[in-house]
């Protein structure tokens, strides 16, 4: 039988993406823009460390309108990746696997990441 | 490295559309996954309009009744039309379920129905599911024992015992959750899915196997097991209602505590 020119069904556009499915691809994304935003710290710190000079010009993009969106890309990606990090950590000792609970952890997480963000950005 | 987009021979074409003609009233359409390996032609998606007034419930109705009545080169697999041969799991409006067990009904605006995802297609509807068999041998679905059977009946075991593996030994292995799971889509040669994990479980807790070291031994490893990332979609989707992710989250946890 002939089984070399099979056509591949389609999968990711035609699935109805259920929550937890979202979460899982978003919990990756956030993961990857932290590492990148970890070396944007690092250069902070770097700059601290040298002189009053370098932090300045550091700080001045940090205040403009792109340095401030990705302070908030960061900051939302932290809080997102740290509250569905605690779940992925319940979820190793075997609870929240039934797909009620599941799928309400998974807003649970939603609003605590927007909770702790609101949070964080505008009182502190 | 994960492939998204389809080969270009996967590539869905426009495709032909069959009228109900002079009907009116209770008329739906149901947008359909065709594929003819012989015409050496892409896939397309055909469109037929069904009077629900002539048609039973289950969309599976639907498709038999479109092979009887509209377009009988129209291939699915199907058989007990009840839920437990597992013949009929497909893609139908986005989640993989058994046809017969969906009431055309519970779906608003057109239906639409593909084969399982990620799969080879042998034709229309039928996909190919030689390596998913494959893995499920691979598990060694069988009891395992060393020591012999007592002479004078059967291996007991209690209440208890068996309640453990009552919902795994459910599976009918309709293939709806392994073709749910994006790890499977990008792994499926070398992640086992969540079906044969299901059914790893269900031997590796038998109270009468004994052979749950080994078991445990050939699901060590970061492809055939750990590839699983609580993604859901297997649990989501079970048109059994079973748990899959719980087992392998399980067994994962068994793994663990046996290092200490």
């Amino acid at each position: 039988m002939n089984t070399e020119g099979r056509p591949l069904s389609p999968h990711l556009t035609i699935y109805r993406w259920p929550i937890t499915m979202t979460l899982s691809i978003l919990h990756r994304m956030t993961g990857v823009a932290l590492s990148i935003g970890l070396i944007a710290f690092v250069i902070w710190l770097a700059a601290i460390a040298f002189d009053a000079v370098p932090y300045d010009s550091v700080k001045a993009f940090m205040d403009s309108l792109p340095g401030q969106v990705m302070l908030f890309g960061w900051c939302l990606s932290f809080f997102f990746h740290l509250s569905n990090g605690v779940r992925h950590l319940i979820w190793d000792t075997g609870r929240l696997f039934e797909k009620s609970q599941a799928n309400a952890s998974s807003w649970f997480v939603i609003i605590a990441t927007v909770v702790f963000t609101a949070a964080y950005w505008f009182m502190v | 490295m994960a492939e998204f987009t389809l080969p270009p021979n996967s590539r869905i074409k426009k495709g032909k559309h069959f009228s109900a003609g002079k009907v009116k009233g209770n008329v739906r359409q149901f947008v359909v996954y065709r594929y003819d390996p012989s015409s050496g032609d892409n896939p397309r998606m055909d469109t037929y309009e069904i009077d629900m007034d002539s048609c039973g419930p289950m969309v599976l109705d639907a498709l038999i009744k479109i092979k009887n009545e509209i377009d009988p080169t129209l291939t699915f697999r199907r058989s007990c039309r009840e839920g437990i041969c597992g013949s009929c799991a497909m893609n139908v409006d986005g989640r993989n379920t058994l046809a017969c067990t969906v009431p055309s009904d519970s779906i608003r605006g057109d239906v639409k129905i593909y084969p399982l995802p990620h799969m080879g297609i042998v034709k229309d509807l039928v996909p190919d599911l030689t390596n998913f068999y494959a893995q499920y041998a691979s598990i060694k679905p069988w009891l395992q024992t060393r020591t012999p059977a007592p002479p004078d009946r059967e291996r007991l075991q209690s209440k208890e015992d068996q309640e453990k593996i009552d919902d795994p030994a459910a599976c009918i292995l309709c293939a709806c959750c392994s073709t749910s799971c994006p790890s499977y889509w990008w792994n499926s040669d070398r992640y086992l899915g969540p079906a044969a994990l299901l059914a790893a479980y269900r031997w590796i807790v038998d109270s009468r196997d004994e052979a749950t070291g080994e078991r445990l031994d050939d699901l060590e490893d970061p492809f055939r097991l750990y590839r699983c990332h609580t993604i859901m979609n297997c649990t989501n989707t079970c048109p059994k209602n079973l748990n899959p992710a719980k087992a392998i989250a399980e067994t994962k946890k068994m793994l663990a505590e046996r290092r200490h």
